[in-house]
């Protein structure tokens, strides 16, 4: 076996920064060059491929054909509630979640770890538990007489339940690798509080928000399980954009189903794609 | 006026940083807190700054009371070991950060400002961010920022600590004659004596959460009060039952009266000093010398030569 | 909300004054902002969170034991778990050779599509798990589907649920391993190999022990994820009861047609959630996953 690494320089974080030569990887060889075939073909056979059908089937009738399944009255009214959900979901959450990852890292109190905990159920619940959590609470048998059951607001609330996590879990190490004594230097210089985490600490934390956000964003709005039972799929009422797909699904109506499939598709990927562009303008910011 | 800490004690977690601390800076002048490190000077310097309040003792500024007084409100200008700059903000806005708290209008904010670069020579780099100047550029951004609000006192924790020893040296040479030119009360916290004897025109030395001694650095050098400002301060060695500063140590070539005989064990040249080991009868000495001394000597390893402290050197009793 | 203690008239400072305070404890006087920021964060953590939560767990136990075991052992519930847990047992599997080799190639080596590799691989967190199952089947599905002559059953079937679920478990066991692997460099494996470790060796000796620890993590997060998958498992399946119902689909059915035994086996997916979760946290305490 001949030593193949060209360089032994320790590589920088992140794979952006890799430089040309010397960052520290191998060329491939065949072992590995077997190895990178394989994980082609499972990404192929699991990912690129399925998506690309979407694509393919939900564009098949040309531009017009896609554009007439999408804006159906049924179609158009799932999206415009999926999207303005999502929207508000995010917004609502940039803001609680940074609240509650301040209060995780600044505050210190019994039973803190008890909500660090809870904040990950959310996550890791099974949709569809989560849906019937929801519903029990604030359904037809609810024990404290709140029934959201098919209105808007329990399409909300599942969809806040959901995303809990995300801007918190973003924001909190970030707040946790804050400089202090910038803050005392904030402080000498006359800010208070208020002013420091205004002009100081938000600045900084910006970046992690805004990243957060556009993870819930793009989580709410392909969100089905939690929000199925809650919303009672009122049509052109509290049908959101996942159930409308699953309906044309069943109604074997696959092109159809493939327009708003591709539609949700291309939204949630621009999301993500500012959201890398804000990320890189932070990091070369600081 | 100036600043008055009398009486400061603080522990952390039940180790006591300082105890019974008392330290007063005349107004307008430039006071050192020498130690070593973990020895309680930057706990002071924050104790003064009201980053920190202390358990006991009281803090007063130009004849105002200030234990309690939260940081915003003490007018003081502080300058962190690291810069603590604002990243988000280019050098102007940084400097400009105080005025705007207090919502200076901007024509005056504008003019400070410009004053201020021109102070630091920063004028060309307004429009930088703090991520694009080196290290001693930033600290000279942040001592124009702590200036801009026209502090009564001005603070400096170790600020050449995270430099390089040539940019330390110059921006040392700076911080001296920027005050000699604004005449702010200053303390400035160092583990470095050369810095401390060089730029200060007062020292306290603090150890172990005490003040060890208070003066000028002549004072301190020539009249240590105990072996450890003498030996913090500058070299020591051991002369019979004396300490003594090696270049305080006359070396002849023939017996003299009061003078210890001594071998030479180890000769070593340090740049322009040549540098003696000797071995005399219960000590082992070494002995700084210039050049020229040691040529007019001649001295070889192996040598006998005769020590004595000189006229004027001041010793202490060895411990 | 500051400590409102306003200066003193001028002193002189020749008469000492001290304002001594019992050295205790350095404890600072909390805000009322404070307070009501941590009301806030509790509060809605608790009320969205918690409360429902103790609601679903109240009305699980409050039938009794018998109905909760009659609920989850009856034939329909054993099925869902035996095939929850095959299905889950497989991916995992799946996840865990293709997490590590996929780590590896990002990490180690240097070709061309490889920042195409990075994005591929995170994309299945932005994608509705609806359009996960359509998609599959538009590619699998029997009729029309572009591999349909493949011989198999995929969709209606385990494979395909067994697809659906890696789908969106994808990232989870790599994304675990990479900056692992990163922070160790080559420069172990190297020495490895300059001592004459041939790859098999190099792999169990040096890399395996390294990423234990991020694998650990990366697979609990990957069984809990499989366990819970619930939409794009709805398309997939067919869902025939007895068949192809998960423990999830289980819950939707009952929840569905308001029968007895969906709170119960929810509670099973409640605890094996939690059991994830407290798992997860000793082996890497909380602090920022996303």
């Amino acid at each position: 076996m001949t030593l193949a690494a060209p360089g032994v320089e320790r590589r920088g974080a992140g794979f952006r920064r890799a430089a040309a030569q010397s960052d520290g990887r191998m060329p491939l060889r065949t072992a590995a060059g077997l190895g990178l075939g394989a994980a082609v073909l499972w990404l192929s056979l699991l990912v690129l491929l399925p998506l690309a059908a979407v694509i393919v089937k939900g564009t098949g009738n040309g531009w017009s054909g896609f554009w007439d399944a999408l804006t159906t009255r049924e179609a158009l009214s799932a999206l415009r509630l999926t999207v303005f959900s999502s929207i508000g979901v995010a917004a609502l959450n940039a803001v609680i979640g940074t609240l509650i990852a301040w209060v995780l890292v600044r505050d210190r109190f019994r039973g803190k770890r008890v909500v660090e905990v809870v904040i990950d159920i959310p996550f890791a619940l099974p949709t569809i538990v989560a849906g019937l959590v929801l519903l029990t609470l604030y359904g037809p048998h609810s024990p404290v007489g709140v029934n959201w059951y098919a209105t808007t607001r329990g399409v909300i609330l599942a969809l806040l339940f959901v995303t809990l996590p995300f801007v918190v879990r973003t924001v909190q190490p970030v707040l946790i690798g804050l400089d202090r004594e910038v803050e005392e230097a904030a402080a000498s210089l006359g800010a208070s509080r208020f002013t420091t985490f205004l002009r100081v600490i938000l600045p900084a934390i910006l970046p992690a928000i805004a990243g957060g956000a556009a993870l819930a964003f793009a989580r709410a709005m392909g969100e089905y399980g939690s929000v199925v039972l809650i919303s009672g799929g009122l049509q052109f009422k509290t049908e959101i954009s996942s159930m409308y797909v699953y309906s044309q699904i069943e109604n074997d109506q696959l092109a159809a189903a493939a327009a708003t499939a591709t539609a949700l598709l291309a939204i949630s990927l621009v999301v993500i794609g500012l959201l890398d562009i804000v990320q890189r303008w932070a990091a070369r910011r600081g | 006026m100036g600043i008055a800490a009398r009486h400061i004690s603080k522990t952390f977690g039940g180790v006591a940083a300082l105890d019974d601390v008392t330290v007063e800076v005349g107004s307008g002048r430039l006071t050192a807190l020498l130690g070593p490190s973990g020895g309680g000077k930057s706990t002071l310097l924050r104790i003064v700054g009201g980053l920190e309040e202390p358990d006991a003792g009281s803090v007063v500024i130009d004849g105002i009371a200030a234990t309690g007084v939260p940081a915003q409100r003490r007018n003081v200008g502080f300058v962190f070991q690291h810069y603590a700059a604002f990243k988000h903000l280019s050098v102007y806005r940084n400097i400009a950060f105080g005025l705007e708290v207090r919502k200076r209008p901007k024509a005056e904010i504008k003019q400070r400002v410009t004053e201020l670069l021109e102070l630091v020579h920063l004028e060309k780099l307004a429009d930088r961010m703090p991520s694009q100047l080196s290290g001693g550029q930033r600290q000279r951004m942040a001592l124009a920022r702590a200036l801009a609000v026209e502090p009564s006192v001005l603070l400096l924790d170790e600020p050449f600590g995270a430099l390089d020893t040539k940019v330390r040296k110059e921006l040392r040479d700076w911080l001296r004659r920027l005050h000699d030119e604004v005449h702010v009360t200053t303390i400035f916290v160092t583990h470095d004596q050369d810095e401390a004897l060089e730029v200060a025109d007062e020292l306290a030395v603090i150890n172990n959460g005490r003040v060890e001694q208070v003066g000028s650095p002549d004072t301190l050098y020539d009249h240590p009060a105990n072996d450890f400002v003498m030996g913090f301060l500058g070299p020591v060695t051991r002369l019979g039952p004396r300490l003594i500063r090696p270049h305080d140590i006359d070396v002849f070539a023939a017996p003299m009266s009061d003078a210890v005989p001594a071998k030479v064990t180890r000769l070593q040249r340090v740049g322009s000093e040549v540098r003696a080991e000797l071995r005399a009868p219960d000590t082992e000495p070494w002995v700084q010398l210039t050049r020229g001394q040691a040529e007019s000597l001649a001295l070889r390893l192996g040598d006998t030569v005769w020590l004595r402290p000189t006229q004027d050197a001041s010793t202490l009793a060895a411990s | 909300m500051d400590s409102q203690i306003a200066p003193a008239a001028t002193t002189d400072l020749s008469a000492p004054i001290v304002v001594g305070k019992a050295p205790t404890q350095p404890r600072r006087p909390r805000r009322t902002g404070t307070y009501v920021l941590r009301s806030i964060a509790v509060g809605y953590v608790g009320v969205l969170v918690l409360v429902p939560l103790a609601v679903v767990v109240w009305r699980t136990i409050q039938p009794g034991l018998d109905t909760f075991w009659e609920t989850v052992a009856d034939r329909t519930a054993v099925h869902a778990i035996v095939l929850t847990g095959v299905v889950t047992g497989i991916t995992v599997l799946l996840n865990v050779v293709f997490g590590i080799g996929m780590a590896l190639l990002l990490v180690r080596y240097r070709f061309p599509g490889r920042r195409l590799l990075n994005i591929l691989i995170d994309l299945p967190l932005a994608v509705s798990p609806i359009v996960v199952g359509l998609a599959l089947i538009l590619v699998y599905g029997q009729e029309g589907g572009w591999l349909s002559g493949l011989g198999v059953q995929v969709i209606y079937s385990i494979p395909g649920m067994v697809l659906a679920t890696a789908f969106v478990s994808l990232p989870l066991v790599v994304r675990e391993l990479v900056p692992v692997l990163e922070e160790e460099g080559l420069d172990q494996e190297l020495a490895a190999r300059s001592l004459g470790a041939n790859a098999r060796q190099c792999f169990r000796r040096i890399t395996l022990p390294t990423i234990k620890w991020a694998l650990a993590y990366g697979v609990v997060l990957s069984l809990a994820r499989a366990i819970g998958e619930f939409g794009a498992v709805k398309v997939v399946s067919g869902n025939v009861i007895g068949q192809t119902q998960t423990v999830t689909l289980l819950v939707d059915e009952r929840a569905e047609q308001f029968e007895p035994g969906a709170y119960q086996a929810s509670i099973l997916l409640i605890a094996v959630t939690v059991i994830c979760i407290v798992g997860v946290s000793l082996i890497h305490p909380p602090e920022g996953r996303s």
